[in-house]
């Protein structure tokens, strides 16, 4: 019962009002069912799941051919067990056809998807694919610097299995070592990122501004989990924002993106990569737990539909300085090697054009609004903020990050019971679309929802002066829709959801 | 253009002026520092390697400034983190020469995990660190180095702890490479910079050097010409061990225990001295000779004290790569994207 989340019986206090519920015995059920095996009463109690799965079978109208094949494959060693889990299967799927508690069946439609080749995948193995898929399409190879942190490690074991790539992943000694590595591999010219989860953000945010400084390009991935310290390892939360923002000594502004589903880990890896080689600037993508680990369906894109990355490295030592600027007031990338360009960079101030050290209060003052400007300036190379529904009305439920799946649900339910609400969603938390402050001012409520104690709320007042609620859960679990759906009918005078 | 201009064919001589920067060098006047950038210098252009393929990488300390220095690709790191920027530029670039400029404070304190990291991986990448025992930029606090008693800003009534002993310390970690010079020694210092360069692997040399205004004559009895021969053992590869000013005393071993003998009483002779070898495999004389000086007695040996051979780090990730490459063949993105579980909807 603990195990399930319930201090008492849900079956005999007020919990499960509301619910049909259907009591099956199902433990005397599959003891009758398997009478006649040979097996131990014990191992016949471990039938159970399938009794189970059956009955779900039979209400959900599934064929149970293919469990059937898996049972006979899992257990191929054991007869016995084949036949004991196929009885038990069989006979949970048979109970709901014979007995006539059950007055409805359901069937689940295949969704549907656009054509085309679809897999799984996880938001871990997305991201791996995406840096592999950003390296191809910018022509630079790829140098993983990294520490092991749940729940972000398995990027470092996907990426570790692509050799033949090219790949080069570097087990650090720390935290520390993982990103300085990666500005070192970055300095050389590679692709460079580095893999953590909060704790090991902290531990990196020196060299973060390092980064900074120097203008190196740089992805910094935060597979975000329970906070603060140690906090929640395996459990997901979205409390690192601030930190992705803010969390530097100096003014040193950093582009913060944030993927909102498993596969969309894929499309925003490529995005941090495009931005971090475009604007000579360490980029932060944050990913969760509950994305990291979760997957979805996933339409397989061909490698020639995906965009191409432009990265041009400096070669002619003509008029070469360091720190002379683009239209995109980018530094040059020189890399070592290149003859005629050779030059210092580094954590102390740079003079504006010949990156030498520079103590002059006006230039300090020069460079961190530069700096500053050119982060802002992409404001102008990322899509605008879109919409899902009315733009403009009573309420906008604003969201970020991989609650992007409970919010749509949660919205779409609330439109079944007749709600009228828009919903939206931040890919890009710095610097956010230029339509932002338009879209909120077309609503006269704004609702955020977040698995922190408000971050981004209170980002949004400060930076647009706009009043919105909070809505927040910090139980290092996803939301649930229907909580969600609530506070929307709340919000637009509704009772509550009932 | 003229006509008659002629081209230079000849080419041109990389002199040590050429790996001079344009910047003012801002040491402090009479620090020891000055020294080991003019011996790294006049070192490079006999180690031949292009200045655009050479990168130096430092961390923070007065000894950190140095990359600002050198005319070739460097970084100015963060405080401890050089190794570890090192590492990633080497890994990711075998092709460039990687050279280290730290401090006792930056390696051995704030980096001392780096270091320990990038000597156990042996990662081709040419460690100079500069050991004055003392930290000097951040005006003169006790060091990792410093020895025990020692009275300075954060230590009034003395240090109560212990050094590290840098040489012991590298050859604890496998440093393949583990040398010491001082910076009053530039003809030795010079050298010992070139063989770090040969040496495949990671290479460690320890420079003792004076920080004139806040540890002034640290090391004044090994660089003072009335008595630095009786208290320096220059280690030479395959020779026996004899120090003093008149080549008459000896290093012998008396089971584990290192003791001096004279060479005159005429009951030793060189035969029974320690005869130096670089490459020997068993640590044991290496740490016998890193920890000589623990009896104040015995000289300070200056010299290469280990040159061993292994893969290194960054040889070992080249060659994995060939060998999954010549496996697999080369990546091919489409498939690995089109992988595992895949399913058509039409």
């Amino acid at each position: 019962m603990k195990t399930a989340g319930y201090d008492a019986n849900p079956l005999e206090d007020e919990t499960l009002t509301g619910h049909k519920v259907f009591q099956v015995p199902i433990t005397s059920l599959t003891s009758n069912a398997l009478e006649e095996t040979s097996l131990s009463p014990k191992d016949v109690q471990r039938c159970k799941n399938f009794f189970a799965l059956g009955l779900m079978y039979w209400l959900f109208n599934r064929p149970l051919e293919p469990t059937q094949k898996w049972i006979e494959s899992k257990f191929s060693d054991n007869p016995e067990y084949v036949d004991a889990n196929k009885k038990a299967l069989k006979a949970g799927y048979n109970f709901g056809e014979h007995t006539e508690i059950f007055t409805t069946r359901y069937t689940v439609e295949p969704a549907e998807l656009e054509k085309g080749t679809y897999r799984n995948v996880s938001g871990n193995e997305a991201i791996s694919l995406g840096f592999l898929a950003a390296s191809e399409r910018s022509g630079l190879p790829l140098f993983l610097g990294s520490y092991p942190i749940t729940p972000a490690s398995e990027i470092l074991h996907f990426l570790s299995r692509y050799k033949n790539f090219g790949v080069k992943t570097f087990q650090a000694e720390d935290e520390i070592a993982g990103i300085t590595s990666a500005i070192g591999a970055s300095f050389g010219g590679s692709l460079a990122i580095t893999t953590t989860s909060g704790p090991g953000m902290a531990l990196k945010s020196e060299a973060m501004g390092l980064a900074v400084m120097t203008e190196l390009p740089l992805v910094i991935i935060n597979i975000q989990r329970g906070g603060p310290s140690t906090g929640l390892p395996t459990k997901t939360e979205q409390a690192d924002l601030n930190q992705a923002i803010f969390g530097r000594n100096g003014e040193a502004h950093i582009p913060v993106i944030a993927a909102s589903t498993p596969s969309d880990c894929f499309y925003m890896s490529l995005e941090a990569t495009r931005i971090a080689v475009k604007y000579m600037t360490p980029v932060i993508l944050l990913s969760d737990g509950y994305i990291a680990n979760g997957s979805e369906p996933w339409k397989v894109p061909q490698v020639a539909d995906l965009p191409e990355i432009k990265v041009e490295k400096r070669t002619d030592p003509e008029n070469f300085e360091p720190y002379m600027r683009d239209e995109n007031l980018s530094r040059p990338w020189a890399v070592p090697g290149s003859p005629g360009l050779e030059h210092r960079i580094g954590g102390l101030e740079k003079a504006h054009i010949t990156g030498n050290v520079s103590y002059d209060p006006d230039n300090h003052d020069y460079m961190v609004r530069l700096r500053t400007e050119k982060i802002k300036n992409i404001v102008n190379d990322i899509p605008p903020l879109e919409v899902d529904g009315d733009d403009e009305g009573e309420l906008l439920v604003l969201g970020w990050g991989g609650t992007y799946g409970a919010i749509i649900e949660a919205v779409s339910q609330a439109r079944a019971e007749g709600l009228k609400v828009s919903q939206a969603h931040l890919k890009y938390l710095n610097p956010m679309p230029k339509n932002t402050e338009e879209v909120l001012r077309s609503f006269k409520k704004i609702l955020i929802p977040e698995l922190n104690l408000g971050q981004l709320a209170r980002l949004i007042r400060g930076e647009y002066l706009i009043e919105v609620e909070s809505y927040t859960k910090v139980k290092g679990l996803p939301f649930k829709s229907f909580d969600l759906k609530n506070k929307i009918s709340e919000l637009l005078g509704g009772s509550n959801g009932k | 253009m003229a006509n008659n201009e002629k081209i230079d064919v000849k080419e041109k001589k990389i002199t040590a002026k050429d790996y001079a920067t344009d910047q003012d060098v801002r040491w402090c006047p009479g620090c020891g520092d000055y020294s080991i950038l003019a011996q790294v210098q006049r070192s490079f252009p006999e180690i031949g390697v292009p200045k655009e393929k050479i990168a130096w990488i430092s961390g923070i300390g007065c000894s950190s400034r140095f990359p600002y220095y050198m005319d070739t690709y460097g970084m100015h790191g963060i405080h401890g983190r050089a190794a570890a920027i090192a590492t990633g530029l080497k890994v990711a670039r075998p092709d460039i020469s990687v050279w280290v400029a730290t401090g006792d404070g930056d390696l051995m304190s704030i980096g001392g995990n780096h270091f320990i990291h990038a000597c156990r991986k042996n990662i081709d990448i040419n460690i100079l660190m500069f050991n004055n025992r003392i930290y000097g930029l951040t005006k003169g606090q006790y060091s990792p180095t410093s020895e025990k008693g020692k009275v300075t800003k954060s230590t009034p009534y003395g240090s109560v702890d212990y050094p590290f002993n840098p040489i012991s310390l590298a050859m604890g970690a496998d440093a393949t490479f583990v040398a010491r010079s001082i910076d009053r020694e530039p003809k030795h210092l010079k050298e010992l910079i070139k063989k770090a360069a040969d040496h495949k692997g990671v290479s460690f040399v320890e420079v003792f050097q004076n920080c004139n205004i806040f540890n002034d004559g640290a090391f004044s009895v090994l660089t003072d010409k009335q008595t630095k021969e009786d208290h320096l053992l220059y280690l030479e590869d395959g020779k026996p061990m004899v120090f003093g000013k008149e080549k008459d005393k000896g290093i012998k071993l008396e089971g584990l225990k290192p003791v001096i003998v004279d060479l005159k009483d005429g009951k030793h002779s060189e035969s029974d001295l320690i005869v130096h070898d670089e490459a020997d495999k068993n640590p044991v004389k290496g740490f016998i000779l890193a920890h000589l000086t623990d009896n104040p007695e015995m000289p300070t040996p200056i010299g290469v004290f280990r040159r061993t051979e292994k893969e290194t780090y960054d040889g070992g990730i080249e060659k994995q790569i060939e060998h999954i490459t010549e496996k697999k063949g080369k990546g091919d993105l489409e498939k690995v994207l089109f992988s595992g579980n895949t399913w058509k909807v039409n």
